[in-house]
């Protein structure tokens, strides 16, 4: 599954579901709630200019964070085409390069709303970083039928590629230290006010 | 005949230390600070002495599978575990149906030297159950057999037990029943009960041991014979015993120590090593034998001491062979269960392991006689503070399945005298000359 | 989740739900134009089949090749295991094969016992049926098919509380309801075992289960009823009198299944004796989920294959 500060230590990165064992205090807000919103519908906008309306657009959240980020963007590409728009999910952990690293993880849910054949894909997800969660993404979306073209929305671009993918539609783009964590809290998952913090040490700060 | 020997300081029977010595394979004197002129000395301290140990129920696989034991390393390793006379059962191959079967067996124990064996006879041809064995030849012959058991199988026609009961009184004969009626046990593997139940195995129902039992006892008291019930292993056969004793009837019955100790519960992880006829029973038969052991109502620990290849356990459990060896640990395990509870003394170890089995068979050689002046020296020496950690390889029996494997057993044999000779000294075998 | 499937009761709660949970996003994979997934590529899978079960067999090799594995299938029959090879150095020759996974049918109840901890293999060892012991992923598919119908929203991320599951028949040699009285009663369901006395095991009692063996009176409260294969030939061991004696008093014909309640579903591990344990009408009513059974296979034995070899193995945590 997809989590929020998606890295290249995948093996020896703490489960996004268990408590974070870093205080809230130590965590620097880079968005608060308002500048959330306001950069979903900043791409929701771009992904309508890009593919010149909803039509042929398909939208698939990554589980866990990217799904309610999807259906945000769905609410809001409805608000503008004055229709209902539906969003979907995509799990990716059965494509994943690092399963053997970990005992085998539980599912998450994949719902498609629609056949996805010949149309524009838009995988959304809420942190980019090494790359290799939309590798896996991809292969996934190739099962599962042939897309006529697939984009890519991220909440935040934090750096540290591993793999040649860039992201069509960025939230922010967030400068990051490796040692660093970027912390995604969404309402509908985290059950707390949106936020993305940093956590960890700054880039030129104590040890890691 | 021999060296003399002179053992300073053993608890006879558990009790003050005492000197005994021994020439020309008798026990000429016992008191303290004995003298003996010549004689090589053996350290006794802190020892129990006991007489030499006779096993009514020995497996030693000779003649026809020799892969699995011989007369030579059975008999070692019942040296090893204190006994100076085995008795061993009929089911080899050929089967211990004739006198020249029983001949080569006894023969054999004597050139090994290391422990007399006594054969057994089978009741019937092949232990066919269907025709009785030539069991006055066997009587009459060198091997001058008195017991007489188709172990491992069960003679369960009525009619034929019935025979064989009456016929063995003209040479004061016994009939040992391997008490398992067959029908109630087709495809058995181990004792019927909830342990079964939850691990699909078929079950071994305590009733087809003691409706075995209850026949033979009325059999045995109607002719007026002898009956020896061997491997006793129920709560209700150790009563049905208690009622035929009651009654006066001539009835014996022994009990291995795998099942004074082990309960089915060890079946659960399916190791073969466990697999066993009869099989383990529950922990209410084992307090019911250990009961029964201690109040006279079974006469004898046997070993049933039943050697089995590394594949024939090595495999899954309904595939594998019954049966595990016991030569080596039954004292020790008797003293844990029984000595080391409270529930017998050392003296009626004694009587239990040597002079009640010898008496059942009738064997000579002066075995299952008291240590005391005049007796032939079957004497073992046995540390009962010691404790040992059971690891299979350390036998001298060709085979290695011990159900104890990484078990804490206390006690250890120091030294077996056969007819005065060492067969085991310090723990260890010594060279005898036959 | 322990690193075999031997027994349903190596399950916990968690680990039941896990795997259906699991079963159930799988379950979509068969109707996706590619049935596969690449998660088991480079694993290999021995099918070791001492007992012919074609239905067993081909679930598990579905399973396995949906996930990209490597099977082998090792059939006793005209191998080197019918000219008497020990399980043990048929073991080792998997081993050396380098078995991820060994899925294990044997006549013997515990030979998988024996293979997973005797230490002839490394692979996870599953147990696809030993003898008349245990099936544990054929309980899981029940549960699953159970759960899938009885529960509200398909169930997903719920256990089977305080449903009531009728099972009928051969209970003695069923290793079907050894697995599923285990796998029901950790999933909060009220198991009942109907059969006649000379078919239900010694120390029933001790089971977590209701036992009856009147058919009649228990079927009004069942969620579920499962019915049992019955082996002809123990009649001839004088397990009930007659065939038709027992299909009289065991039998689920239309009758029965119309005292029911009406969301009720009817299931039979396979494959069915019609007419004897359940009559052809009931079988092919729309009570049945018999066929629906097979399918929940697959992606029950996918699941299971995937959290015991899916990810790392405990060799490799500890490299």
């Amino acid at each position: 599954m997809v989590t929020p500060d998606d890295g290249p230590d995948a093996a020896a990165r703490p489960d996004p579901e268990r408590s974070d064992p870093v205080p809230p205090a130590l965590a620097r807000t880079v968005l608060d709630s308002g500048e959330i919103s306001r950069a979903l519908t900043r791409i929701t906008h771009e992904i309508l200019e890009r593919n010149h309306g909803s039509a042929e657009v398909v939208l698939l959240g990554i589980p866990k964070r990217g799904v309610p980020l999807a259906r945000r963007i769905a609410r809001r590409m409805g608000e503008v085409e004055g229709r209902a728009i539906s969003a979907g999910a995509l799990d990716v952990t059965m494509y994943r390069d690092d399963l053997r690293l970990k005992p085998a993880r539980a599912l998450e849910h994949t719902e498609m709303p629609d056949d996805v054949d010949d149309k524009i894909v838009v995988l959304v997800d809420d942190v980019l970083m090494s790359g290799r969660t939309i590798r896996a993404a991809l292969d996934a979306l190739g099962d599962l039928g042939r897309p006529r073209a697939v984009q890519l929305a991220v909440l935040i671009d934090r750096g540290h590629r591993e793999l040649p993918i860039r992201a069509d539609f960025v939230g922010k783009n967030l400068p990051t230290a490796l040692t660093e964590k970027v912390r995604v809290r969404l309402a509908e998952v985290d059950e707390v006010e949106d936020s993305v913090g940093i956590v960890g040490s700054a880039p030129n700060g104590g040890a890691a | 005949m021999s060296e003399q020997y002179l053992i300073r300081n053993a608890r006879i029977l558990g009790g003050e230390p005492t000197d005994i010595a021994i020439a020309d394979g008798v026990i000429t004197a016992i008191g303290a600070d004995l003298d003996l002129n010549g004689a090589i000395e053996v350290d006794a301290t802190g020892l129990v002495a006991l007489p030499g140990l006779v096993d009514l129920h020995t497996h030693l696989r000779e003649p026809g599978r020799e892969d699995a034991e011989t007369v030579l390393t059975g008999t070692q390793a019942a040296a090893r575990g204190g006994f100076t006379c085995v008795h061993a059962m009929a089911n080899t191959d050929p089967v211990a149906d004739t006198a020249g079967v029983v001949e080569q067996v006894w023969r054999l124990g004597r050139e090994a030297g290391f422990c007399d064996v006594q054969p057994i006879g089978a009741v019937t041809v092949g232990l066919g159950g269907t025709q009785l064995a030539e069991l006055g030849a066997m009587a009459d012959s060198a091997a001058d057999v008195r017991v007489f058991s188709d172990d491992g199988k069960c003679v369960s026609d009525a009619v034929l037990m019935r025979r064989a009961l009456e016929y063995v009184k003209a040479f004061d004969g016994v009939v040992a029943q391997h008490a398992q009626e067959p029908r109630l046990t087709e495809g058995a593997q181990m004792n019927e009960g909830l342990v079964s139940g939850e691990l699909g195995l078929t079950g071994w129902p305590a009733a087809a041991e003691e409706a075995i039992v209850a026949r033979d006892c009325v059999l045995a008291a109607h002719v007026g014979s002898r009956l020896h019930v061997c491997h006793l292993s129920t709560r209700g056969s150790v009563e049905i015993v208690r009622w035929a004793k009651s009654k006066g009837w001539d009835v014996t019955a022994e009990v291995t120590p795998h099942h004074l100790l082990l309960t089915d519960d060890l079946v659960r992880g399916y190791d073969p090593i466990y697999k066993v006829n009869p099989p383990l029973r529950t922990a209410d038969d084992v307090e019911a034998v250990r009961e029964g052991l201690a109040d006279g109502t079974i006469d004898i620990v046997a070993t049933d001491h039943a050697p089995h290849p590394m594949e024939d356990k090595e495999c899954e459990w309904s595939a594998a062979a019954f049966g595990m060896i016991g030569l080596e640990t039954a004292l020790s395990v008797v003293q844990h269960t029984m000595v080391d509870t409270g529930l017998l003394t050392w003296a009626q170890v004694a009587e239990r392991m040597s002079a009640a089995p010898a008496h059942i068979s009738r064997v000579g050689g002066g075995h299952g006689r008291p240590i005391a002046v005049g007796e032939a020296a079957h004497v073992v020496l046995y540390d009962d503070q010691a404790t040992r950690t059971i690891t299979p390889a350390d036998t001298a029996s060709l085979s290695r399945n011990t159900p104890y494997a990484g078990r804490e057993l206390p006690g250890r044999v120091v030294a077996t005298f056969l007819r005065g000779v060492p067969t085991v000294l310090d723990g260890q075998l010594q060279e005898v000359r036959s | 989740m322990k690193k075999h499937l031997l027994s349903a009761g190596d399950l916990t709660r968690e680990d039941a739900i896990r795997v259906l949970d699991t079963a159930a996003e799988l379950l979509g994979v068969a109707q996706r134009p590619i049935k596969k997934l690449p998660t088991l590529r480079g694993r290999t899978v021995v099918n070791l089949f001492f007992e012919d079960s074609t239905r067993t067999r081909i679930s598990f090799e579905a399973a396995a090749k949906r996930l990209s594995a490597d099977v082998i299938n090792f059939s006793a029959k005209g191998s080197s295991v019918s000219k008497g090879e020990s399980l043990k150095d048929t073991a080792l020759t998997l081993q050396a094969m380098g078995a991820d996974a060994v899925v294990i049918r044997h006549h013997f109840s515990g030979a998988p016992h024996r293979l997973a901890a005797a230490g002839w293999t490394n692979g996870a060892v599953v147990n696809a049926g030993d003898g008349t012991h245990e099936h544990p992923t054929q309980a899981l598919l029940d549960a699953f098919t159970m759960r899938s119908h009885l529960m509200p929203g398909g169930g997903v991320g719920a256990d089977l509380e305080g449903k009531n599951v009728t099972i009928v028949g051969d209970v003695l040699h069923s290793r079907v309801a050894r697995s599923n009285a285990l796998l029901l009663h950790t999933l909060g369901a009220n198991v009942t075992l109907v059969a006649p006395p000379t078919l239900l095991p010694v120390g029933v009692d001790t089971w977590p289960v209701e036992t009856s063996y009147d058919l009649d009176e228990s079927l009004e409260k069942a969620d579920a009823i499962m019915m049992l294969r019955v082996q002809r030939e123990r009649m001839n061991a004088s397990y009930f009198p007659t065939e038709r004696e027992y299909s009289r008093r065991y039998g689920l014909d239309t009758t029965r299944m119309n005292r029911l309640p009406d969301h009720a579903i009817v299931l039979h591990p396979g494959p069915m004796n019609r007419g004897m344990e359940i009559t052809a009408d009931v079988a092919d009513s729309g009570r049945s989920v018999i066929v629906e059974q097979v399918t929940n296979g697959v992606a029950v034995r996918m699941a299971v294959l995937y959290l015991l070899v899916g990810g790392a193995t405990n060799e490799e945590e500890g490299s």
